[in-house]
């Protein structure tokens, strides 16, 4: 329904430009270079978990690259996202040829549309990331898909498991999460020993016996939590 | 005259079976792959591209609650009617325990193109296998698809013996499982966190048969997706 309402919103949006065009009676001549073909995609995000809130949501067009590689250091961008829920160093690496952001976090159950314009032509990959804010440095999301082969139309769904960034411990203790079940530190100074993306194996929470921890039973999550559709629409 | 009629009785055809599904014929077999938690009765159903059992992210409906929380497929079999849909229904014969599977025929009619199958997880307060619209492959064959363990988001996972009935707290205990639920526990969450239908972040359990906060055994009656593995054979 919400993806319906957003469309239909857009619909309304051009429809309103459209007819203020019609009032445009200028005469002159302008010279209008011609338009870029443009390939649109909208990208829909729901939050299947049963209490962790995503980061706002980064949808990232790359020159063919991935953002993270499981066995390998996260970025320092990657880190920002996945300890702080930061997307925007992230955003703002040299390889990135478009990209957009939810305004919020997308709280559990809750869904959101964003929509990501590219010029035709240009060699180029998605990814979708965004951090598990009730833990210390979990992310999911899909990297690198490539998108130069996509015809109108086309629609594709995922259902990206959950990482571990590998930057910071999962103590899960008072101060080291900065979602709503404990208000604490984003990125923290350094990284912890392991330093590799890794699937994550879940939280212990305190209902599990980790007594140290600010985390309760809802808290924990299974694959997937997160549920992205993808379509061409230009 | 009649020569061009029948062209054209031809080109219908032809096009007709072209841009629609066949009608299947379909051997489906689910396994329970967990090590400790029973299906209760399962809804198989083909439909057609409108229709859904469940969706994520969206509200369950009533019969999908009823189903859920206490195992009761009848509602669901109503909706499935109101569309025509072709149904296997409870294959099992009741509990379909760990590790066991079970086998059904499906025709499905022309318009049936999607293939949907829940079943409660017991023990769980609003737990339930799901899967939502598999399109049925048109090439003869055999195929699996592995399914997860979804959350109603009706019911607050208390963990703690109660009702089967919609909106009462707690989980039904039929007598199959009387001996390995526990009692006497005080309940692990108290309130639903996402009211959406969602992926479930599985039980948590304890070690004490007898009080602790929740009736299930944290060595017994836990999963990880998938919990089950549906194998579809599609018949020439």
């Amino acid at each position: 329904m919400t993806i319906r309402l957003l469309r239909m919103s857009v619909a309304t949006a051009l429809l309103i430009m459209l007819a203020a065009c019609s009032d445009d009676n200028d005469d002159s001549v302008t010279e209008v270079p011609e338009e870029p073909e443009m390939r649109t995609f909208e990208v829909s995000v729901f939050n299947l978990s049963a209490n962790q809130p995503l980061s706002p949501i980064a949808v990232i067009a790359s020159d063919g690259g991935m953002l993270w590689h499981t066995g390998e250091a996260a970025s320092d961008g990657l880190e920002a996202l996945a300890e702080g829920g930061d997307n925007s160093v992230l955003i703002g690496a040299d390889s990135t040829l478009g990209s957009t952001s939810g305004d919020a976090p997308l709280g559990a159950g809750e869904s959101e549309m964003l929509t990501l314009s590219l010029e035709a032509g240009s060699e180029t990959s998605i990814s979708v990331a965004s951090m598990l804010v009730n833990t210390n440095d979990a992310f999911s999301g899909i990297t690198g898909v490539d998108l130069t082969t996509w015809a109108v139309g086309e629609t594709k769904t995922y259902l990206p498991a959950v990482y571990d960034a590998g930057t910071e411990e999962n103590t899960e203790m008072a101060g080291t999460i900065p979602g709503p079940a404990d208000g604490g530190e984003g990125v923290s100074e350094g990284r912890e020993a392991l330093d590799a993306v890794t699937m994550h194996s879940g939280v212990v929470t305190a209902d599990d016996g980790l007594p140290d921890s600010v985390l309760d039973s809802s808290h924990r999550f299974a694959n997937p939590v997160m549920k992205i559709i993808i379509s061409r629409v230009e | 005259m009649k020569a061009p009629s029948l062209q054209n009785t031809l080109l219908v055809t032809g096009l007709f079976t072209a841009s629609f599904a066949q009608a299947a014929e379909l051997e489906i077999t689910v396994e329970n792959l967990t090590r400790g938690i029973a299906f209760t009765p399962i809804l198989i159903a083909a439909h057609d591209m409108e229709s859904h059992l469940f969706v994520t992210g969206e509200m369950a409906s009533t019969e999908l609650q009823a189903m859920a929380e206490g195992g009761d497929i009848s509602g669901l079999e109503m909706v499935a009617t109101s569309v025509a849909a072709d149904m296997a229904t409870n294959p099992a014969g009741g509990l379909l325990m760990p590790a066991m599977s079970t086998t059904t025929m499906l025709s499905t009619e022309q318009m049936n193109t999607q293939l949907s199958l829940v079943a409660m997880l017991l023990p769980t307060n609003d737990g339930f296998v799901g899967l939502d619209s598999w399109t049925i492959p048109e090439t003869p064959g055999t195929y699996s698809v592995y399914l997860n363990a979804y959350d109603a988001g009706t019911e607050a996972n208390d963990e703690v013996r109660g009702s089967g009935t919609p909106g009462e707290a707690g989980m039904p205990v039929p007598p199959p499982l009387e001996n390995v639920i526990g009692m006497n526990g005080t309940g692990v969450a108290a309130s639903i966190t996402n009211d959406k239908v969602h992926i479930h972040p599985g039980n948590i359990g304890d070690a004490e048969i007898d009080g602790g906060s929740s009736d299930i055994q944290n060595t017994v009656h836990r999963w990880l997706n998938p919990v089950a593995k549906v194998t579809v054979v599609v018949s020439e």
